[in-house]
């Protein structure tokens, strides 16, 4: 019997063992994209599969759209990683050695971060966190560069506390639960807690609500519990960079959202949406005026990863149907976006030899091509029309105008802050006389213009279907 | 009455780890924060049988023996050869006197109380208590791996920090056990990733203490 939630678990699963069983460079980069284009086809299918629940699994409208998101950015990273990787060896800045289980652990990472959107069980939702956590930080470090293992070390001791914290949540959410529900699996199950919230015991539930959001929202990258992210994207490698900010934050987000469907359910709980909207607007405002200072463009991206999960985690505050839709449209057009940059980006700075902005000049005139992917993704990320962010910022700046003019005039500004941080540095990195190396870039350009294509689409027109489903998980978010 | 003398012990039990936990951040020797961290995993393991038999959920014996031979025995063990290894059974180095850490301990221990106790009206008063017991022991690890530049004690204080997480999961009454073996489990892995990247940073710096790796921070020598 094959379903698509068990192709889902079981396609990553297998593929992380043979992986980790292959030696050698090129048939696993292979078989790291055969298996990861597997695992999108099977999340295509989810997409036109009944919904389905069981104590362990769930599938919703949520995050059914998310693991179709999810796969399909894993599938076109993979094909990234392959040559950019390649590159790496061929420069001799990795060994085959150091190698030996990223393909592996890049497998694992997909599988987990399945597990962790079709959890049910909240405690499973918990294992996918964590084994994604564990598996990035294995990654980050795999140039063993001081840097590196800094960033590492940072990422694991961060994350890991982190991760606890998330954990007792998750013990005292049980607690509140199994008054209700009764002891053992039942009382872990999301859906049924959120059909019973009501007569749970509000202080409690608020309680652990505080150890999840620090929790969670360390992994989502939210100030001040970012400080380990965008040393994790500076240092590791670039594809890893591009899953980190397109995949890993938004399940980290994903699974504060779900606890806070509970709260909403709950009478008589603090106000989840009020705190998610101090820290969207704390991370907005802290990482706008940060991008100023940045000198590492890889950097300078993951602060502006933090921006956009402030505006995604404001949107979610806000809540509401058209806070809730906007937010939903930004966190899909970022993924897409911000993974986009990053595969340019891996390429720039593969072929000028370093990271330093100061050092990246003149692209536009010496790898043109590249120079207009990195230019049409900078465009697209700092929300100019006609593109997808456009849209979402656009709904959400005008909806909380309508319902909160004071909190709308603070998002408009850290958004025009930001937005003239990254158009400064992008017109420092593509004008000016040319430097350092020029020769050709031995890349597939094939994701990078992929994302940017429906990032633009999206801008111009929403299929019916998509604007449907995205209504109907909004309505759900509550 | 005897079910008042099953409260007793499990709070004498859930007690002497927050003791403990108080001497592993007064303790300047890696040797001896090692030992006591050893003790401090003997004594949860204790505890969880004692839930065990308390809560008649024979399978919390298995999370007993967990912590008793791996934090208990095996980790502290692997720890000890490594400090021998790298020489570093010197002094630690601290970021806060004793002083002002225990004055913060002592802080932390009463903001659990304040937060716990009165929350959860149909909670069993046994299992608030035990819980702000954990959470007081969660906020004292937290509080070490602040405290302490040394990656093998920062290691310890996150242990410790699980064995408090432990503790509050097998007070939660019939908290399943996928849950629990995913805790031993993510413990497993958790040491095997620090293992990994102390030998790194020893191979790489020649020292384990973690401030030794803020001079290669990405921005911070070019910012000027």
């Amino acid at each position: 019997m094959i379903d698509p939630v068990s192709a889902l678990l079981l396609i990553p699963a297998v593929a992380a063992i043979v992986l980790a069983l292959l030696p050698g460079y090129r048939v696993s980069a292979f078989l790291n994209v055969v298996a990861s284009g597997l695992t999108f086809a099977a999340g295509v299918w989810l997409l036109f599969y009944p919904r389905y629940r069981s104590e362990i699994l769930i599938v919703d409208d949520f995050n059914g759209y998310l693991v179709a998101l999810t796969t399909f950015v894993a599938f076109t990273t993979s094909i990234f990683s392959a040559s950019y990787i390649g590159h790496e060896l061929s420069s001799g800045r990795l060994t085959p050695k150091f190698m030996r289980f990223y393909h592996a652990l890049y497998q694992a990472m997909i599988g987990s971060m399945n597990v962790a959107l079709l959890a049910n069980n909240v405690g499973l939702l918990w294992v996918g966190v964590e084994v994604a956590t564990l598996s990035t930080v294995m990654m980050v470090g795999i140039y063993r560069t001081p840097a590196a293992i800094e960033a590492a070390w940072k990422y694991c001791i961060l994350g890991s506390v982190g991760i606890a914290l998330a954990f007792f949540g998750t013990i005292l959410v049980y607690l509140v639960a199994q008054e209700v529900l009764g002891e053992g699996m039942p009382a872990l199950a999301w859906d049924r807690m959120v059909q019973n919230a009501d007569k749970f015991d509000p202080k409690l539930l608020s309680l652990a609500f505080v150890f999840l959001l620090v929790g969670y929202g360390t992994k989502a990258g939210l100030a001040p519990f970012h400080a380990w992210l965008p040393d994790a994207h500076a240092e590791g490698p670039t594809p890893i960079s591009a899953v980190l900010s397109g995949l890993l934050l938004n399940v980290a987000l994903y699974a504060l959202l779900r606890f806070k469907m509970i709260l909403a359910a709950t009478p008589g709980t603090i106000d989840a949406g009020l705190v998610l909207v101090a820290l969207g607007l704390a991370s907005l405002l802290f990482a706008a005026f940060m991008l100023y200072r940045r000198r590492d463009i890889k950097r300078l991206f993951a602060y502006s990863s933090i921006e956009h999960m402030g505006i995604v985690t404001f949107a979610f505050g806000m809540g509401g149907p058209l806070a809730n839709f906007a937010g939903l449209l930004h966190m899909t057009m970022h993924s897409l976006t911000k993974s986009a940059i990053f595969f340019a980006v891996g390429h720039v700075a593969q072929v000028k030899g370093t990271q330093r902005i100061a050092d990246i000049k003149g692209l536009s005139s010496s790898h043109p091509v590249l120079a207009v992917g990195l230019a049409l993704g900078v465009i697209a990320i700092v929300g100019v029309p006609p593109f997808g962010l456009f849209t979402s910022e656009f709904m959400l700046v005008s909806s909380s105008f309508a319902r909160q003019p004071l909190l709308a005039v603070v998002l408009v500004f850290g958004l025009i802050v930001a937005f003239g941080a990254l158009m400064w540095r992008l017109q420092g990195v593509m004008f000016g006389e040319a430097e350092g190396p020029a020769a050709r870039a031995k890349a597939t350009y094939v994701p990078l213009f992929l994302h940017i294509l429906l990032v633009l689409v999206a801008g111009l027109w929403l299929p019916e279907p998509v604007v449907r489903w995205f209504q109907a998980v909004a309505a759900q978010l509550g | 009455m005897g079910h008042h003398i099953g409260f007793d012990i499990a709070h004498l039990l859930a007690g002497s780890m927050l003791v403990l936990s108080f001497v592993l951040l007064h303790q300047d020797r890696i040797t001896a924060v090692l030992n006591i961290f050893a003790l401090q995993a003997i004594v949860l393991s204790l505890a969880v049988a004692w839930q065990a038999v308390l809560q008649d959920a024979p399978h919390l014996l298995v999370t007993a023996g967990i912590a008793l031979t791996a934090k208990g025995i095996v980790i502290p063990a692997a720890l000890h050869r490594i400090v021998r290894r790298l020489g570093i059974h010197r002094e630690i180095e601290e970021v806060i006197g004793a002083g002002p850490t225990m004055l913060t301990g002592l802080g932390l221990v009463v903001l659990s109380i304040l937060l716990v106790m009165p929350a959860g009206r149909n909670v069993s008063i046994l299992v608030r208590e035990d819980l702000a017991f954990a959470l007081a022991v969660i906020l004292l690890g937290l509080l070490m791996m602040i405290t302490r530049r040394n990656a093998v004690t920062q290691i310890i204080g996150f242990m410790s920090l699980e064995n408090g997480l432990v503790l509050a999961a097998t007070g939660a009454k019939g908290m399943p056990l996928v849950v629990e073996f995913s805790v031993a489990f993510s413990i497993l892995i958790a040491f095997i990733v620090f293992g990994v990247f102390v030998f790194r940073i020893r191979e790489r710096f020649d020292t384990v203490d973690v401030g030794a790796l803020d001079r290669f921070r990405g921005e911070r020598g070019e910012q000027g």
